[in-house]
């Protein structure tokens, strides 16, 4: 979601009111996302790395969370959306890690719409997490040093689907596109495990002008590509 | 009564014709859309006649050195034409990129079982043909002592701009390198003195997984660029851990 701050300078306002913009796009693109039949969406809204910008900023980002959590809240109850935070969650204040803790439990049993909102989230982090459980999990096991050295029994080894399922975005399949605003080309350490098979898509509008017409786009796109991305599923 | 059938009948009929004439409508915007691409594809070849004649100026300076490391993904089809990668890489030597990793998404490990990519088994290949270039590689080491020559042995083949330097890179050094450093790092966790296994605090670092792939030979640098060829972009199972901030295009 990026262009909230060029947004802001664009119409001579505030940098923060270009984070409300964007905050109400993401309202927008999930109900567009509703209609057209899209179950699952995620939206990067925080990475670790954005700690290092201005605190200003980084609180202005933390408070709109919590308003986010509110009216996602109410949201969810209506139209039986699941929303689910992936991340490093004990990064955040922990008023924040209440609210979003209650929200996912109290949406934890809808599957109409699931919304993952990335938060305090890097994929190297989650990679590092999901490797981190396994290990635990394996020493929970009771597989341990003993007799464990290289070439031993395959089975006593942590797997892909070891990592995988403990991954933040375990809840979630593969993205079928992902969808970058202002410009940019590069995931900027979103998804990356993820989108191997993915339609990586980078559009030139900042992201709280991103509508309708671009989502339709972006999926007709998509659509003219479809049997290449099956292929390459299937070979992957 | 036969008034609410023939009702239904029509209603019946009527939803079908507009489901036909929506479906002619999406394909008609599709049938647009694929004419819209192949004259954009017509005009980026022209494009990119005019750039290697040399008659668009502005591509005349295109001030390579601040690409350090460029990798390709090279399709399956496009894996076998070894000329056609000789010839790629012959241009991108004539260009001055000095550091290249090829991708391709074959080879992958099942249990014990390894099959090589289909660019790592001809990269002898590729490298007798190519005049001066080095093969650049990860090797699998365990011992400690080794870690530091190895890191002077990258340092010092990435630094040097005489020669091409190669990588070659395959399906394998994704996600099942990834599982590979998980366990050998499973295996410092398993030796460790941490008492309480059951910490919720975090116990690896970025640095200890990327040391950790660079022991099953996966551990090779992040690309400043990745090109992708095909009709869509995607980046087809390049390792993860190496493309978190690489322009991809």
């Amino acid at each position: 979601m990026d262009g909230n701050r060029r947004y802001a300078k664009k119409k001579k306002i505030n940098d923060m009111t270009g984070y409300d913009a964007g905050a109400l796009a993401l309202l927008h693109l999930i109900i567009y996302c509703m209609e057209l039949g899209v179950k699952y969406v995620t939206a990067y809204a925080f990475s670790i790395d954005n700690f290092r910008r201005h605190p200003e900023e980084v609180r202005k980002i933390m408070d709109l969370t919590m308003e986010s959590v509110m009216l996602l809240t109410w949201i969810s109850k209506l139209r039986l959306v699941r929303v689910h935070f992936a991340g490093n969650l004990q990064l955040l204040s922990e008023d924040i890690q209440n609210a979003a803790k209650r929200l996912m439990e109290s949406t934890a049993g809808y599957n109409n719409f699931v919304l993952t909102i990335c938060i305090c989230y890097t994929c190297s982090d989650e990679i590092l997490h999901a490797v981190e459980q396994s290990c635990k999990e394996k020493w929970d096991d009771g597989i341990g040093i003993m007799g464990y050295d290289e070439g031993n029994d395959y089975e006593r080894l942590i797997k892909v689907v070891d990592i995988e399922k403990r991954m933040y975005m375990a809840i979630a399949p593969d993205p079928d596109i992902l969808i970058r605003t202002g410009g940019e080309y590069r995931l900027s350490n979103f998804l990356v495990w993820q989108s191997s098979c993915c339609h990586l898509s980078s559009l030139g509008t900042v992201w709280p002008e991103f509508g309708v017409f671009h989502l339709v786009w972006v999926v007709l796109d998509f659509q003219q590509n479809y049997h290449y991305f099956a292929k390459k599923k299937l070979q992957l | 009564m036969d008034f609410s059938n023939e009702s239904r009948v029509l209603h019946r009929c009527s939803a079908q014709i507009g489901n036909l004439l929506l479906r002619s409508l999406w394909h008609l915007i599709h049938f647009i859309i694929s004419i819209c691409n192949f004259t954009l594809d017509i005009a980026n070849v022209l494009e990119s006649y005019l750039i290697s004649s040399g008659l668009l100026g502005r591509y005349k300076s295109l001030h390579i050195a601040k690409l350090r490391y460029l990798a390709i993904v090279i399709e399956s089809e496009g894996a076998y034409q070894t000329s056609k990668i000789i010839e790629l890489l012959q241009w991108l030597d004539a260009v001055g990129v000095k550091h290249v990793c090829l991708y391709d998404i074959e080879g992958r490990s099942s249990g014990f079982s390894l099959s090589l990519g289909i660019l790592k088994k001809s990269k002898d290949f590729i490298l007798e043909n190519l005049d001066g270039a080095m093969l650049f590689q990860v090797l699998s080491y365990w011992q400690p002592s080794i870690y530091a020559m190895q890191d002077a042995h990258e340092n010092n083949v990435l630094l040097d701009r005489q020669h091409m330097t190669l990588e070659f890179v395959s399906f394998s050094d994704g996600k099942e390198a990834v599982v590979k450093a998980a366990n050998v790092l499973f295996m410092k966790y398993s030796k460790s003195d941490v008492t309480d296994k059951n910490q919720k605090e975090k116990i690896f670092t970025e640095s200890q997984m990327s040391e950790a792939l660079k022991t099953v030979g996966s551990g090779g640098p992040e690309p400043d660029l990745l090109l992708v060829y095909g009709p869509a972009r995607c980046h087809s199972g390049f390792p993860a851990w190496r493309i978190k901030y690489t322009e991809i295009v």
